[in-house]
């Protein structure tokens, strides 16, 4: 894997280089190509970013740190989400440029079939805790396999354990949703140049890359939420519980990036037709039969 | 009736709604249209969350602008059609699309003006659905539709299924002579099966 030394020199350990690029881009000029469509080429990068910032409404960071602690949350990031395709079709077709149509048509292909394993993964989920609202997900974690085997009340308990598979089908979509690595031929720069981003400039270009790296870290935020307990503590007892929730949620976050960051670097980039067939033949028929062993199980045992 | 805030999102709602809905059938560009069809959808997805069915909202993103409209955004920008030269003797058929218009209409006002709850409803009627704080939206439609209505949601459910199939044995074509990718078969390889080791004797060929 590589190790470079990132931008090191603007403020302490190169920290202020993010306000540095900033500030580059803002002050930078916006240029829109003759053929574009003004209007629609102008209104993509907004509903990018402006989407990927809504669906953070709903997201609890702690027990009641939520903007709006809604009763189906999880749908409401979950519709968020399947909206972010529109950002990039919108600039695809509006750049009226061959490569940017491309990307366009890809991610619209590539978007739509990842997200019929995300939502049955989703159900697995709501039919273990059988709420669709994020902080009663949070809270159905706090006894589980752990507890139904005697043990105290430790990250055992939560979801990733219990629905394993689910787990890894759930992270592998969530790159492929937010046009990650191994999934990014969107922008696969050896094919497209950048995708739909190629006649972008200036703050626009700035909007598509807020609107990109907001929506992973909702990811990021949402495979916490449904897996790795949110806020809860990895162990239930005294110096773990004196930790307050909201810095075991980010460090969760954090962990679960550092995996979207390290996939990045050591799996090569997927061809289109292995990932189509991914998608269809191995993670819908996957989570579809999981979807009804859970809810044979739950039935069966009645745990439900 | 709506007052403050309420009514001021159901006006915004609404108003930007048919707006939408007018665009959708005057813009120029078809991609336009399909673009302005979203708005609408996505105005009367906060329509529907106003009343307070706040599933229904979310599965109206869901399906039709996370899914439905961008298949109708993928199919449109691939088409290159002259729309201008389609639409030209469009006009000469407005009489025809008013008066089924007005039928359409008339019938709507009628069946609205008309209808009345048999007289032992009336206690459902005030009270459709038990308190928010009692039962939940989403938990008390799960309860209509998967115990009163469970045929008729199967019965859709299998609706949808064979027409996916059909869709899909229409246009499954096997072409033969296509390079075809077996995973497991490539997987399963070892050096034994992959690799043959030759001796070249020195000055002659394989």
């Amino acid at each position: 894997m590589q190790r470079r030394r990132g931008p090191n020199v603007v403020g302490p350990w190169g920290l202020f280089q993010a306000f540095a690029d900033l500030f580059k881009f803002v002050f930078k000029e916006p240029v829109i190509p003759s053929g574009a469509n003004k209007g629609v080429f102008l209104l993509a990068p907004v509903v990018a970013s402006v989407l990927a910032i809504a669906a953070w409404a709903v997201i609890p960071v702690n027990e009641g740190w939520a903007i709006a602690n809604v009763n189906i949350g999880i749908l409401y990031v979950f519709a968020i989400a399947s909206l972010e395709v529109y950002g990039v079709i919108m600039g695809g077709w509006a750049s009226n440029s061959k490569y940017p149509f491309l990307g366009a048509l890809r991610s619209a292909a590539q978007m739509v079939s990842y997200e019929v394993s995300i939502g049955f993964v989703i159900v697995t989920v709501l039919l273990t805790v059988g709420s669709l609202n994020l902080t009663d997900i949070v809270l159905a974690q706090g006894d589980g396999l752990g507890t139904m085997l005697g043990l105290p009340n430790t990250f055992l308990d939560w979801n990733w354990l219990a629905l394993f598979p689910m787990f890894i089908v759930f992270f592998i979509s969530a790159l492929a949703e937010t046009n990650r690595p191994p999934f990014d031929l969107v922008e696969a720069e050896s094919e497209l140049v950048a995708g739909h981003m190629i006649e972008y400039s200036s703050t626009p270009f700035l909007l598509f890359f807020l609107g990109e790296y907001v929506a992973i870290v909702l990811m990021c935020a949402l495979t916490t939420i449904l897996f790795l307990g949110g806020w809860l503590p990895p162990l239930d007892f005294a110096p773990f519980t004196w930790v307050p929730g909201v810095i075991w949620f980010v460090l969760k976050m954090c962990m679960v990036f550092f995996m979207f960051a390290l996939v990045k670097a050591f799996v090569p980039r997927y061809r289109y037709d292995q990932l189509m067939r991914l998608g269809w033949k191995v993670f819908l028929p996957l989570s579809l039969f999981m979807v009804v062993a859970t809810a044979a199980f739950l039935k069966i045992t009645g745990m439900a | 009736m709506l007052t403050g805030l309420e009514a001021i999102f159901f006006y915004l709602f609404a108003f930007l709604t048919v707006a939408a809905a007018f665009m959708v059938i005057s813009a120029r560009n078809p991609v336009h249209s399909v673009l302005y069809l979203i708005v609408a959808f996505f105005n009367s997805a906060g329509l529907f969350l106003l009343t307070g069915a706040e599933f229904l909202a979310f599965i109206m993103l869901v399906v039709y602008v996370g899914a439905v409209a961008v298949l109708f955004l993928f199919v449109v920008m691939m088409l290159d059609v002259d729309f201008a030269e389609l639409k030209r003797g469009a006009l000469q058929y407005a009489p025809v699309g008013a008066l089924v218009g007005i039928i359409l209409a008339a019938e709507l006002i009628i069946v609205l003006g008309g209808y009345a709850f048999a007289p032992e409803l009336s206690g459902e009627v005030a009270q459709p659905t038990p308190p928010i704080a009692v039962r939940h939206n989403t938990a008390a439609l799960g309860d209509i539709l998967y115990t009163d209505y469970i045929h008729f949601f199967q019965i859709a459910g299998m609706v949808l299924l064979v027409a996916m199939i059909g869709a899909i044995v229409l246009t499954l074509r096997h072409k033969e002579n296509v390079k075809r990718q077996n995973i497991s078969v490539q997987v399963a390889r070892t050096p034994e099966t992959a690799i043959e080791i030759k001796k070249v004797e020195t000055g002659e060929g394989l």
